[in-house]
C-alpha cells in the first residue's frame, strides 16, 4: 500500500510570470523524503525548463531558496512536502515568491530592498582595532556575547521579512532581519559606532513600528527572535532618546 | 517625523499603556460594585462628589488616554490608511485637544457637579 500510495503524483501550482502572472499546475512523481526544492528542481529538469527558482547550498545554509509554501514563507531545501501536504487528502502544493518582494520572474524575487536595508540599520561592523593591536577579548559567557549568539546565525533567506504585515503596510520599514543584525551589533562590546545605529534604527521605519506579533521569530527556520532583539532595540533607542542622545 | 520623537513618543504610549491597564482594571471594578450594590446614579454623585482621591484618580485615566490614543490612531492612519505627515499631525492634534475636553469635562461632572 505504501508502495502504492507513493506512486500517486504530486500536484503542484507555481507562480509563473512576473509581478503580473498566474499559477500554473505541474505533477510531479512522489518520492520519499522528497523537499519542496526537489520538487521545483524536477519541474525544472524534466518538465519546463524555463522556470526560474534561485537554491544553491541545499542544506540549509546559503538561505537563497525561500518560498512561499502553501501561503507560508519557508526555505524550501528543509522542507519536506510530507511536513506542509497530506497525500491521503491529495494536498496541492502552491509556490509562490516570497511575499514583500518585487518579483522578477516565476519564484525569483528582487532582494535589493531587503539588503540595502540592512546597510540602513546599519548592519556593518565598525572595528578600531588594527592588525597591530592585540585581538580583543569576548568571554564566551558574557550577557553580551550570549545576546550576540542568539542572533547571529542568520542566513540573509528573508522568510521573516516576507512573513512581516508590517512591511506590507509600511514598505520602508527595515524589518525584522536588518534590525536583527543591528541588534547583534549593539550587543558586540568591539563595535564604535553605537550611537549612529541606535538613530539609524529608531523611529517609525525603524525598531518602533514592529507590533510585537512574532510571526517572523515563529517563522525563521534558524530558530532566531528578532522580535526579542527589535524589543532591545526599542528599550535602548527610547533611553537614548530620552537622555538626548540621538538628535 | 525625528527618530528621537519617534522613540519618545513610544516611550509615552509604554507609560501610558501601563497606567491604562490599572486604571481600566480599577474603573471596570468600581463599576461592578457600584451595580452590585444597586447604587442609583444619584447615590453615585453623592459619593464621588466632593472626593479628591475620585478626582485625582480619573484625571490620571483621562491624562494617560488623551496620551495613548493619539498616538495608536496615528498608528493606524499610516499603516492602514496611508495617511501621514502634516494634515495627520493636525487632525490628531484635534484628537487629542477634543479628548481632553470630553474627558476632563466629565471628571469635572463627577466631582463638582
Ligand atoms: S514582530 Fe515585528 S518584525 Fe516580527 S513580524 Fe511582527 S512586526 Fe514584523
Ligand atoms: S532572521 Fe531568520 S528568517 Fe530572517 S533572514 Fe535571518 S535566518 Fe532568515
Ligand atoms: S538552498 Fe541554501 S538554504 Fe536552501
Amino acid at each position: 500500500m505504501v508502495g502504492l500510495s507513493l506512486m500517486r503524483p504530486l500536484k503542484v501550482k507555481i507562480w509563473r510570470g512576473g509581478q503580473q502572472g498566474a499559477f500554473v499546475a505541474y505533477e510531479v512523481p512522489r518520492l520519499a523524503s522528497q523537499s519542496v526544492l526537489d520538487v521545483v528542481t524536477y519541474v525544472q529538469r524534466s518538465l519546463d525548463p524555463s522556470l526560474s527558482y534561485r537554491f544553491s547550498c541545499r542544506v540549509g545554509m546559503c538561505g537563497s531558496c525561500a518560498m512561499s509554501v502553501n501561503g507560508v514563507a519557508r526555505w524550501t531545501c528543509r522542507t519536506h512536502v510530507a511536513k506542509v501536504t497530506d497525500e491521503a487528502r491529495d494536498d496541492v502544493l502552491e509556490l509562490a515568491p516570497l511575499s514583500n518582494l518585487p518579483i522578477i520572474k516565476d519564484l525569483t524575487t528582487d532582494m535589493s530592498e531587503f539588503f540595502d536595508k540592512w546597510a540602513k540599520a546599519k548592519g556593518q561592523f565598525t572595528g578600531t582595532l588594527t592588525r597591530d593591536d592585540e585581538f580583543s577579548n569576548v568571554k564566551p559567557d558574557s550577557p553580551e556575547r550570549k545576546k550576540v549568539d542568539a542572533a547571529i546565525e542568520c542566513i540573509g533567506c528573508g522568510v521573516c521579512y516576507a512573513s512581516c504585515d508590517t512591511v506590507s503596510w509600511r514598505p520602508d520599514y527595515l524589518g525584522p532581519a536588518a534590525l536583527n543584525r543591528a541588534w547583534s551589533l549593539v550587543n558586540d562590546v568591539r563595535d564604535a559606532a553605537q550611537n549612529d545605529r541606535l538613530k539609524s534604527v529608531a523611529g517609525d521605519s525603524g525598531c518602533h513600528a514592529c507590533h510585537t506579533h512574532t510571526t517572523c521569530s515563529e517563522r525563521c527556520p534558524k530558530g532566531i527572535e528578532p522580535t526579542a532583539g527589535i524589543s532591545g532595540l526599542k528599550r535602548l533607542a527610547a533611553r537614548a532618546a530620552i537622555r538626548g542622545e540621538l538628535d | 517625523m525625528k527618530a528621537s520623537t519617534q522613540a519618545k513618543l513610544w516611550y509615552a504610549q509604554r507609560i501610558s499603556a501601563m497606567l491604562l491597564a490599572l486604571c481600566v482594571l480599577v474603573h471596570l471594578v468600581t463599576i461592578l460594585y457600584a451595580m452590585r450594590g444597586g447604587l442609583s446614579a444619584a447615590e453615585i454623585l453623592a459619593r464621588t462628589r466632593g472626593n479628591f482621591s475620585f478626582a485625582i484618580f480619573y484625571f490620571v485615566f483621562v491624562l494617560s488616554v488623551v496620551v495613548h490614543a493619539p498616538i495608536g490612531l496615528a498608528r493606524i492612519a499610516e499603516e492602514w490608511m496611508q495617511w501621514r505627515g502634516r494634515s495627520l499631525h493636525i487632525a490628531l492634534l484635534l484628537v487629542t485637544l477634543l479628548l481632553t475636553v470630553l474627558g476632563l469635562r466629565a471628571v469635572w461632572g463627577v466631582y463638582v457637579g
